[in-house]
C-alpha cells in the first residue's frame, strides 16, 4: 500500500473539509473491509484515509421518536444485527447484514461502506432500498437526503460528491402488517459474494391482501435495480402462486446481468426470477406474523430438523 | 522527491493494550495491525494468509470483535485493546482449545491454526456450546487447506466440552 496521511475527526464538518481539500484524493474509512483491499492491489490510490469512526453521528443507532431508526454510516454489522428495533421492524435488513463476509467482516463492515463501495453485488443495499430507506448525506453546502434505492449510479460509482460524507441511514417508521426479507443464491453456504440477490418489503390489509411492495434484485445489473413490475405483480393478492410467477418473470425480464465467474447470464436470470418469488413470499409470511428463518439461520434449523 | 521520502517516513504513535500489556509503537499510516504486530513487534504468531479478509489467519480480537488485522490500520489500534494467539493460553499451560487441537490433530501445516484458535475461542465466549453447524458458520471466514475441517471442527467441540467440565468441576 502506498502511504496515506490518517486523519481521524471528531465532527462531520471536521471530515467534510478533510474530504473537500484533497477532492477525489481523500476517502472515509469505516470498517475498512473494501477500502483496505483496494488501496493494498492499487485499484484506488488516495492521499489521506478519513478514518470517521471517531464521529458519533456515524457510529451510533438512534430510534427516533416517531419509530424511525437511524444507524451511523460506519455500524458494523454485527451491532445492525444486534439491536432490537431494527431486529424488530427490518428483518430484510436483518438478512442481509448477517450474511456480510463471516464473523470477522461483520466486526468492521458497515451499512454505509457497502452502499458508498457501490458493488453491483452489495447485499444490504437492495435490502435497504426494498425497506424505503434514506441515505442521509453531508457536504460543505449543507445536507441533502437521498433514496437508497437511487444512490449507487454504476459499479462502483454512487451519487456521492467527493466532498461529500455518508452520515448515516433512515429506516422509516416500521408499520403493523409490513415485513421485509432478503436472500441471495452462492454455491457454498455462507462467506460468499451473491451470484443473484432479490429484497422484497410488503404491506397487508387486514385481510392479509397485499397493498403496497417494493423488490429489488441485486448482482445482475451495474448497480443494485428495482423491479416494481415485480412488486405490482403481487399487490392485490394473497401472495398465491401465480402472482408469485408473475413477480417472478416480471424480475427475469427487468435482469440485465453479465456472465462472470460467479455465474453466467442464463442462470442469473433465472435466479433473479426464484429469489423474487422466494423474498417476497417470506415478506409476506412475515407480515402475517410467520417465522421465515434469514440464510444465517436457515442451514442450522434445517439440519436441527434432521437431527429429530 | 525529498518532500516525498518524508512524508512516507512519517509515523504515528500507537498506544494500545495488547494481550493485557500496555504497548507503544510507531507506526506509518499504510500498516495494517498485521504488519505492525508481526514486523513492528515481532509478535508472528499472527499469520498472514490472503492479505484480503477471505482466509481468517490474521485473526485477532480487537475492541471485544473478532477482526482480520490484515484489513485494520495499525494507526485504527490506538486506545484499543487487542487480543492475538499470544494471549490465548494462560500462563505456563494451554488454553482447552490448542489441547483438543492437540488431541484431534486438528493441524497440519499451522499456517490458518492461530486464526482458528483465536476465532473459536471468541465463539466459545458468545455460545459455551455450540452445535456443528454453529462451529462451521462461525469459522466460515477461517480457510485451511490442509485438514478438510472436519478435524478442526470436532477439536472445537471437543473444546467446549473440556471447558464446560471445567466449569463444573
Amino acid at each position: 500500500m502506498d502511504n496515506v496521511e490518517y486523519v481521524r475527526p471528531g465532527s462531520v464538518s471536521e471530515a467534510v473539509a478533510l474530504l473537500a481539500e484533497k477532492p477525489g484524493k481523500a476517502r472515509a474509512l469505516a470498517g475498512g473491509t473494501d477500502l483496505l483491499v483496494q488501496l493494498k492491489s492499487g485499484r484506488r490510490q488516495i492521499d489521506r484515509v478519513v478514518d470517521v469512526k471517531g464521529i458519533p453521528d456515524l457510529t451510533e443507532i438512534r430510534v427516533s421518536a416517531d419509530g424511525s431508526v437511524v444507524i451511523g454510516a460506519a455500524v458494523p454489522c454485527f451491532k445492525v444485527y444486534s439491536h432490537p428495533a431494527i431486529i424488530a421492524g427490518y428483518p430484510g435488513v436483518i438478512d442481509a447484514a448477517s450474511i456480510v463476509g463471516g464473523i470477522a467482516i461483520q466486526g468492521r463492515a458497515s451499512l454505509g461502506g457497502n452502499l458508498c463501495n457501490g458493488a453491483p453485488s452489495g447485499d444490504t443495499i437492495p435490502s435497504m432500498a426494498a425497506a424505503g430507506a434514506v441515505a442521509l448525506i453531508a457536504g460543505p453546502k449543507g445536507n441533502r437526503e437521498v433514496p437508497v434505492a437511487e444512490f449507487c449510479t454504476g459499479p462502483g460509482q454512487t451519487v456521492l460528491h467527493p466532498d461529500e460524507l455518508l452520515v448515516a441511514i433512515r429506516l422509516p417508521a416500521p408499520r403493523a402488517h409490513t415485513a421485509s426479507h432478503y436472500l441471495r443464491f452462492i454455491p457454498r453456504n455462507e462467506m460468499d459474494i451473491a451470484v443473484a440477490g432479490a429484497g422484497a418489503w410488503v404491506a397487508l390489509d387486514s385481510n392479509g391482501v397485499v397493498t403496497e411492495a417494493r423488490v429489488f434484485l441485486t448482482s445482475v445489473a451495474p448497480t443494485p435495480i428495482g423491479v416494481p413490475d415485480a412488486a405490482k405483480a403481487v399487490i392485490g393478492t394473497r401472495g398465491e402462486s401465480a402472482a408469485l410467477d408473475a413477480a417472478a418473470a416480471a424480475a427475469r425480464a427487468a435482469a440485465k446481468p453479465i456472465t462472470d465467474m460467479r455465474g453466467t447470464i442464463a442462470q442469473r436470470v433465472h435466479l433473479s426470477g426464484v429469489m423474487t418469488k422466494r423474498a417476497l413470499a417470506g415478506a409476506i409470511a412475515r407480515a402475517r406474523g410467520e417465522h421465515v428463518p434469514g440464510a444465517h439461520e436457515a442451514h442450522r434449523v434445517r439440519s436441527n430438523a434432521a437431527a429429530h | 522527491m525529498v518532500a516525498v521520502d518524508a512524508h512516507s517516513t512519517t509515523k504515528v504513535v500507537v498506544e494500545a493494550t495488547i494481550n493485557g500489556e500496555p504497548v507503544q509503537f510507531l507506526a506509518e499510516p499504510r500498516q495494517t495491525l498485521l504488519e505492525c504486530l508481526r514486523d513492528i513487534l515481532s509478535m508472528t504468531g499472527t499469520k498472514e494468509g490472503c492479505s484480503d479478509g477471505n482466509c481468517g489467519a490474521c485473526n485477532v480480537v480487537m475492541g471485544g470483535r473478532l477482526v482480520n488485522s490484515c484489513l485494520v490500520l495499525g494507526v485504527e489500534a490506538n486506545g484499543q485493546s487487542i487480543t492475538t494467539i499470544e494471549g490465548i493460553a494462560p500462563a505456563g499451560g494451554l488454553h482447552p482449545l490448542q489441547t483438543a487441537f492437540l488431541e484431534e490433530a486438528a493441524l497440519q501445516c499451522g499456517i490458518c491454526t492461530p486464526g482458528f484458535i483465536v476465532s473459536a475461542s471468541e465463539l466459545l465466549k458468545h455460545n459455551s456450546h455450540p452445535s456443528e453447524d454453529e462451529v462451521r458458520f462461525w469459522l466460515s471466514g477461517n480457510l485451511c487447506r490442509c485438514t478438510g475441517y472436519d478435524k478442526i471442527v470436532r477439536a472445537v467441540m471437543h473444546a467446549s466440552d473440556i471447558m464446560r467440565v471445567g466449569h463444573q468441576a
